[in-house]
C-alpha cells in the first residue's frame, strides 16, 4: 500500500512544546511552595467544603512545607524562560501560519460538542478536521490564553503598587491571587486530559511530536492549478 | 538508505486541507495546509519513519537527561547565586521602572480589616516605652546619633492611610495608619549625601546616601531599604493602627508602614535607623529571600 510521510510538527514547535514542559513543571512546583505559606482556597458546597487545597498530608508527602524562599527563588527566575518560551511560540504561531491549525472559528465550539459525543461514542460521525479538531483547537488555544492570564494576574500580584492598575482592573490583589491559583489548577487538569489523550492517541501521534513526522496513507490527491491561459495544470 | 530518499522526505510540498469538500470546517475556513512528501511504498514509508525517530529520539532523549542530571547534580551554591542574581536583576528591572508618584489604592473606613498578628523577632523583650528614643545615624554635618523621642516625632507632619498590607506568605489585609511621611523625617533631618555636598532630598534624592538600615533596639530585627522606596509618599514612619496607638506586637512605639514593600521589611518597634552608602543586612534576604522585596 502506498504511503506518505506527513510532516506534522515543525522544529520549532516541537522544540517550544518540549522546551515548556519543564518551565510549567517548575512554575506549578515553584507556585505549590509558595502558595503553601497561605493555603485558603476550597471547594465549596453553600457552607460545605467539598475539597480542600491541599490537606496537609497532601503537603507532606510532596515535601512541601518550610520552602517559601526557595519557591519564590524558583519562580522569580522561572518566570522569564515561562514567559520568553510562551512569547516565542506566539510570534512562531503567527510568523509561520500554524496558527491555522489551532485557533478555532465561530463553529468551532458547535463541533468541539460532535467531537466530544463521538468519543464517548453517543454519536458516529466525527466533524471534519485538519489537523486538529475543533475540541483541539478550543483546548490549544485556550491553554495559552490561559498562559498569558497566568503572566497577567501573576505581574498583578507581582507588582501591585507599580502596577496598580491592572491589580485594580482584576478586583484588587486577593481576586488577581485567586485567579492566578485557579489558572495553576486549570493547567494540571489540562495536562491530565492532555496525557490521556495522546495515550488514546497512540503511538504514531506521539512520535511524531518528537520525530515531527507521521506516516499516512496515499490519499491526498496531487493539487490542479488553474493558469493564467486557463489550462489546467498540474502542480 | 539512498540520498534520493532523503530528498523525498525534505522536499515535503503544502498540499491543500485534509477536507476540500468540507468547505466549512475549520481547517479549510482558516486555509490549513498539509505538508506531505511523495508517495512511496509501505516499506520505504516506514525505514525511513523509523531512521527519522531514531535520530531525534535519541536527540531529545540525551537533550531531557543532560538537562535533567545538570540541574540535579549542580552544586546548590551555584544554584543560589544564580536564584541571587535573578533577584538582583529583577531589582534592577523594577527599580528602572520605580515611580515614586505611582500610589497604592487607598480604602475607607467600612474596608479595614481585623488586625493580624505576624512575626516577633526582635521583639521577644519588654521595652521600657519612657525610655525609649529614636536613634538615627549618618546625617549631614554629624559624627553621632539623632535621639529622637517620640512627642519630637509626632511634631512633624502626621499622615495618615488606609493602604493593603501584603505578607509575602500571601494573605493581605488593610490597615489605616497614622505616622510620619518618612520623607517629611529626611526633610527635617537630612542624610549625608555620597559626594559630600549639601543635601538636597526634594531636587536631588539620587545624591543622598542610596540605603537606609533599620534595626530594632535589640538588633534582633534588621532590614535594609533602597532609598527611591522609602522616600515614597506612602512609605510611613506609623505611631497609629486603626484608630489605636500601636500595640506592642504590632511594634510599638514606632514601626515602618509602606505599600511599597512586603510586611517583612516593614519593621516593627524601630530602635534606630541608619543611612548608608552600602546595601545593609536584611534579616529575611539571609534566609534566601529577595533582598529588594519591593511591590
Amino acid at each position: 500500500m502506498t504511503k506518505r510521510l506527513e510532516k506534522k510538527h515543525t522544529l520549532a514547535i516541537r522544540w517550544l512544546h518540549w522546551i515548556n514542559f519543564p518551565l510549567l513543571a517548575m512554575m506549578i512546583w515553584s507556585g505549590l511552595l509558595i502558595y503553601w505559606a497561605n493555603p485558603v482556597y476550597s471547594i465549596w458546597i453553600g457552607n460545605y467544603e467539598l475539597f480542600r487545597f491541599f490537606p496537609p498530608g497532601f503537603f507532606e508527602f510532596l515535601g512541601v512545607p518550610r520552602r517559601l524562599a526557595e519557591g519564590l527563588q524558583l519562580h522569580f527566575f522561572f518566570m522569564w524562560l515561562f514567559t520568553a518560551n510562551g512569547v516565542a511560540y506566539l510570534i512562531y504561531l503567527a510568523g509561520s501560519g500554524e496558527w491555522r491549525s489551532i485557533l478555532p472559528v465561530p463553529g468551532s465550539a458547535k463541533r468541539a460538542i460532535r467531537v466530544a459525543l463521538s468519543e464517548i461514542k453517543l454519536v458516529r460521525s466525527k466533524p471534519a478536521q485538519g489537523k486538529y479538531n475543533d475540541a483541539q483547537r478550543i483546548a490549544y488555544t485556550g491553554v495559552l490564553l490561559m498562559g498569558a492570564a497566568s503572566v497577567i494576574t501573576g505581574l498583578a500580584i507581582y507588582k501591585p503598587l507599580q502596577l496598580a492598575w491592572l491589580t485594580t482592573l482584576l478586583g484588587g490583589y486577593q481576586w488577581a491571587r485567586w485567579m492566578h491559583f485557579w489558572l495553576t489548577i486549570l493547567f494540571v487538569l489540562f495536562f491530565a486530559v492532555h496525557v490521556v489523550q495522546v495515550v488514546i492517541a497512540g503511538w504514531g501521534n506521539f512520535r511524531s511530536m518528537i520525530s515531527g513526522y507521521d506516516v499516512v496513507d496515499e490519499t491526498v490527491s496531487e493539487p490542479s492549478v488553474t493558469t493564467a491561459s486557463g489550462e489546467e495544470a498540474k502542480a | 538508505m539512498s540520498d534520493e530518499k532523503e530528498i523525498l522526505v525534505e522536499q515535503v510540498r503544502d498540499l491543500p486541507p485534509r477536507d476540500p469538500g468540507e468547505r466549512d470546517s475549520t481547517a479549510a475556513v482558516l486555509g490549513e495546509r498539509r505538508r506531505l512528501s511523495d508517495p512511496m511504498d509501505e516499506n520505504a514509508a516506514r525505514k525511513e519513519m523509523r531512521r527519522r525517530s531514531l535520530r531525534t529520539f535519541l536527540f531529545g532523549g540525551a537533550t531531557a537527561a543532560i538537562g535533567f542530571f545538570a540541574w540535579r547534580w549542580m552544586p546548590n551554591e551555584w544554584k543560589w547565586n544564580t536564584f541571587r542574581r535573578t533577584f538582583e536583576v529583577n531589582e534592577k528591572i523594577s527599580r528602572f521602572f520605580y515611580r515614586p508618584t505611582r500610589l497604592a489604592p487607598e480604602f475607607s473606613s467600612s474596608q479595614i480589616s481585623p488586625r493580624r498578628v505576624n512575626g516577633l523577632a526582635g521583639m521577644e523583650t519588654e521595652l521600657d516605652a519612657t525610655q525609649w528614643k529614636l536613634y538615627i545615624g549618618g546625617l549631614f554635618g554629624r559624627n553621632t546619633d539623632l535621639a529622637l523621642s517620640l512627642d519630637e516625632i509626632k511634631s512633624l507632619p502626621r499622615t495618615e492611610m488606609a493602604t493593603e498590607l501584603m505578607c509575602i506568605e500571601g494573605w493581605s489585609v488593610v490597615v489605616h495608619w497614622a505616622g510620619v511621611r518618612f520623607s517629611d523625617l529626611i526633610g527635617r533631618h537630612l542624610p549625608n549625601t555620597t559626594d559630600g555636598s549639601p543635601p538636597d532630598p526634594v531636587n536631588h534624592p539620587e545624591r543622598l546616601l542610596p540605603y537606609v538600615s533599620l534595626t530594632t533596639p535589640d538588633n534582633g530585627y534588621f532590614v535594609g531599604w533602597d532609598m527611591p522606596s522609602i522616600l515614597h509618599p506612602q512609605t510611613l514612619l506609623a505611631y497609629e493602627m486603626n484608630g489605636e496607638p500601636l500595640l506592642p506586637e504590632h511594634g510599638a512605639p514606632l514601626r515602618l508602614a509602606s505599600p511599597t514593600k512586603y510586611g517583612i521589611k516593614q519593621i516593627k518597634r524601630i530602635g534606630r535607623i541608619e543611612f548608608t552608602a552600602n546595601r545593609p543586612r536584611d534579616y529575611w534576604a539571609e534566609s534566601g529571600y529577595d533582598w529588594y522585596a519591593g511591590l
